[in-house]
């Protein structure tokens, strides 16, 4: 409890009669892998979105750190180091991805709000941008408008715009949806090389990859947590195999 | 002196089934298909320039031409939509806006060109020129004639949606397109329809409303302002809501002219400025 | 540099190339020079021109750096006028300082209107925009004694500019004031959207979403550039009160709203010089069309902006690009 990073209490959430989020409450300790899984409409993504502010819960709190951020704009979070990616592409379709991970570097560094100065004059942020696209494969695809990257590209520039911002926990929502099986691997590689100064939830639905990368896992079901435990206790737990591997596990 | 409040008030809520029969449409088809049409006063005038051309140039009575105006504005509603806005649902709302108020433009400059740009007289019947006394009360027959117009197309449509195929396809179309699309509904044709049915009650609107504010080639834009704030005030697709907002309207723009006639439209204005900050959806917003 | 076959993987290079002064836009500013020298009858025209463009300008720091509409800039654009007329008319005819206060005013404005602004979106941006316009017309019409209503603001009166130049009938000083302040203004424009700043404006032009799991307090920015765009939509509203020594209460209307939108979209919208170059076809074509029948004006502004939308959707700037770039692949 007390070196958990990110920790939730008893967070509730409907739209309408749906119960998308009921009763949740998770903690991630430092330097975690952990792995968020559960069927489609389980109510993954919602977590995310309250985790990090872009939905309100209805009950319940969310603490960073020990503080409670249950109130605190999404770009607070950010700035205290609590960031995500998105499930489907959430990029900018006509600026470079240089332009884009720039952008985000200079949010971090507060040169953002500069208006009086040239972007040439931050050299330091641009080559700091450079590295960061370089150093997650996207070094010869700087230049081109976001949305002329290939569909596996945008998905690097989606990681790569968050670790821009030097987060310390970091939520990653499906990061190899609709990437063929070779390159998540790849990807995944790349995920788990990141430092262990960073936490990691991930939510993924290809139980290879849970299984390789992932130190914990989660499982929901219909806005709940059906268990947590490690992989070993998940594989062998029934009602996992029940209500997740055994209907999901073809999708 | 109440009686005088009292005939304020009818007026007032005449006008404003004259605004909800001028707007319904919009609100119908802005909510089913999020298309910012503000050419939608254009088929209004569209309505009421049949009208005044029946009226004058074939001796036509005032009532037959209605169904021609709804028929006029409608048809050339479905043109512009074949033509035109099918090319722009998924633009952006600014290209939208820019598209339709650009057919305004040009609707009004072919108004002015064709019929000239002074107001359109036009002739009713006697007994639609009479008032009706009761009493202390007085009250214009035409403006009786409105609120009855009003109410049965109130009712029409409400029972249509609720009661019809063609009207559960509506609303299925309005709260989840993808959805309905899903469900194997073809709604680029119920949209077509909808958006027909919308601009021909329009159309009739405009024929309605010459007795009371005129016809001129300016009308498309004059009045695009009171649709919108119904349409905004009110909620999208929702015809509660654009009947309150409406009736509303039209009782405190009558009140606000014979009360307070130099603070103008200031007034309305700023209320609907006000409602739209403190309810973007719509005061009477269903979400 | 010669060759874009070879790819240049210096960043900062890459960076330095987006924001460069490029030889076409010296030449662009030098021309504006010449209508001094050859078409002196058309100098009136030519102010308008360059009061308009910068009016465009402001408005694309919205519509096409940030991806906010605005169906009612010319508020602003009004209030500038009407400040920097009734200061005129009232005693302070100084040119440079009642503009000053005309773009101070203006901005005051938009700093309070932004906290409405950030606050909606889509429809009912479009509808609070159109109805803040409709409602400062209004006040403006029912605000006779001070404003004039639909008579116009008589009696504005400048001093000589610099305490020298007098404001001769051909419009020479007009338009070498205006030419001036507006290439001034419109360096200060292009350094903003040159800046991180400007960066950070079309992060949320492109994906408003994005912003905030970035750490951007997209509300904030918005209320700055919104602030900023009224402050020249102020300038350049003053500088029309101060060059034509009158204000029409058409300044601050819905159509002029609408015909600065649709000079920007003309041109095209995001690309710094779309609504140089809108303004100045469309009002030489205004010129030219509206001359003999103003009436029928309406029918080629709406044909223009149908055609625009359905055939060139970004502008002719935005055609003109995607000429080039076809040529270049092929
Ligand atoms: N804004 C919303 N309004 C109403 N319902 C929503 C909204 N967002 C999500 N839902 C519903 O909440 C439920 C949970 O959605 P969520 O996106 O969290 O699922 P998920 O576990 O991420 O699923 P997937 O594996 O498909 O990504 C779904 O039934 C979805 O339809
Ligand atoms: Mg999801």
């Amino acid at each position: 409890m007390s070196t958990s990073v990110l920790s939730t209490r008893n967070l509730q959430k409907k739209f309408g009669q749906l119960v998308v989020a009921r009763d949740i409450s998770i903690d991630l300790p430092k330097g975690a892998r952990y792995a968020l899984i559960g069927p489609n409409g389980a109510g993954k993504t919602t977590l995310i979105n309250l985790l990090t502010g872009m939905l309100a819960p209805d009950g319940g709190q969310v603490f960073l750190d020990e503080a409670d951020i249950t109130t605190l704009p999404p770009s607070e979070r950010v700035k205290r180091g609590l960031v995500r990616t998105f499930q489907i592409n959430t990029l900018f379709p006509n600026i470079s991805p240089l332009e884009a991970v720039t952008l985000v570097v200079c949010e971090r560094k507060g040169e953002a709000g500069t208006w009086w100065r040239g972007l040439p004059g931050y050299g330091a942020s641009i080559e700091e941008a450079y590295e960061t696209l370089k150093s997650i494969g996207l070094g010869d695809h700087v230049d081109r408008p976001t949305r002329q990257l290939a569909y596996g590209q945008q998905r690097l520039l989606e990681i790569a715009l968050a670790l821009a911002t030097k987060p310390h926990v970091l939520l990653l929502d499906e990061p190899a949806a609709g990437v063929p099986k070779g390159e998540s691997q790849e990807l995944f590689t790349a995920i788990a090389g990141l430092s262990s100064d960073i936490s990691i939830l991930f939510i993924e639905h290809d139980m290879d990859v849970v299984f390789r990368f992932a130190s914990r896992i989660i499982v929901m079901v219909s806005g709940g947590i059906l268990v947590e435990g490690a992989p070993a206790e998940i594989s062998a737990d029934k009602r996992v195999h029940e209500v997740y591997l055994g209907s999901a596990h073809h999708a | 002196m109440i009686a005088r409040q009292i005939s304020l008030l009818f007026d007032g809520f005449a006008y404003g089934m004259l605004l909800f029969v001028l707007s319904i449409g919009l609100s119908v088809t802005l909510g089913m298909m999020n298309f910012v049409n503000l050419a939608h006063g254009a088929f209004a005038m569209i309505g009421g320039y049949v009208t005044v051309t029946l009226m004058q140039k074939a001796g036509w009575p005032f009532l037959a031409t209605l169904p021609v105006a709804f028929l006029g504005a409608a048809v050339a509603s479905v043109v512009l939509e074949r033509v035109l806005y099918r090319r722009l649902y998924r633009a952006t709302d600014l290209d939208q806006s820019l598209l339709t108020i650009g057919i305004v433009f040009v609707s009004i400059a072919a108004a002015a060109f064709i019929f000239g740009t002074t107001q359109q007289p036009i002739e009713l019947p006697a007994y639609m020129r009479e008032r009706i006394v009761i009493g202390d009360f007085s009250f214009g027959a035409y403006r009786l004639f409105l609120i009855v117009s009003a109410l049965i197309i109130t009712a029409v449509v409400v029972l249509g949606l609720d009661y019809t195929r063609f009207g559960a396809q509506i609303r299925a179309c309005v709260d989840n397109q993808r959805m309905a699309r899903g469900l194997g509904l073809n709604v680029d044709r119920i949209f077509m329809l909808t958006f027909a049915i919308g601009s021909g009650l329009a159309g009739l609107g405009g024929a309605m409303a010459i007795e009371i504010v005129g016809l001129d080639p300016n009308f498309g834009l004059k009045y695009l302002v009171f649709m919108l704030i119904v349409v905004a005030v009110g909620g999208l697709a929702s015809i509660r809501g654009a009947f309150f907002t409406a009736a509303m309207l039209g009782i405190i723009d009558i009140f606000s002219k014979y009360y307070a006639p130099q603070v103008g439209s200031f007034v309305l204005y700023l209320v609907m400025v006000a409602l739209l900050v403190w309810r973007p959806n719509g005061v009477f917003a269903r979400r | 540099m010669t060759d874009t076959a070879t790819p240049l993987y210096n960043p900062q290079d890459l960076m330095r190339a987006q924001v460069r002064w490029r030889m076409l836009e010296t030449v662009f500013w030098v021309s504006a020079l010449l209508p001094f020298f050859v078409a002196e009858t058309y100098l009136v025209l030519c102010t308008q021109i360059a009061i308009a463009a910068l009016f465009a300008l402001s408005l694309d720091l919205l519509v096409g750096y940030s991806g906010i509409v605005s169906l009612g800039h010319a508020v602003y654009f009004g209030i500038g006028a009407y400040t920097a007329g009734l200061l005129a008319k009232y005693g302070w005819g100084e040119p440079l300082s009642g503009l000053l206060l005309a773009g101070l005013v203006a901005m005051l404005f938009g700093y309070l209107i932004s906290f409405i602004m950030v606050r909606i979106t889509h429809f009912a941006l479009i509808m609070v925009t159109i109805g803040l316009c409709l409602l400062f017309e209004e006040f403006g019409n029912q605000a006779h004694d001070i404003t004039g209503g639909h008579d116009g603001l008589q009696g504005v009166r400048m001093w000589r500019l610099f305490g020298t130049f007098r404001w001769d009938l051909y419009g020479f000083t007009a338009y070498a004031y205006s030419l001036v302040v507006v290439f001034l203004c419109f360096l200060v424009i292009r350094r903003i959207i040159n800046s991180p700043f400007g960066l950070s404006l079309r992060g949320m032009r492109e994906n408003a979403r994005r912003m905030p799991a970035i750490g951007a307090p997209s509300k904030q920015r918005l209320q700055i550039v919104y602030t900023i765009s009224a402050t020249f939509a102020g300038i350049a509203g003053g500088l029309l009160a101060q060059t034509t020594q009158f204000v029409a209460l058409d300044a601050l209307s819905f159509q002029r709203s609408a015909e600065v939108l649709v000079m920007l979209v003309l041109g095209g919208a995001g690309r710094l010089y779309g609504g140089i170059i809108g303004s100045i076809i469309f009002l030489v074509a205004r010129d030219q069309l509206a001359s003999n029948n103003p009436q029928y004006w309406y029918f080629w502004l709406g044909l223009l902006l149908i055609l625009v939308i359905i055939f060139l959707p970004n502008g002719i700037l935005g055609g003109i690009a995607h000429l080039l770039s076809r040529r270049k692949k092929s």
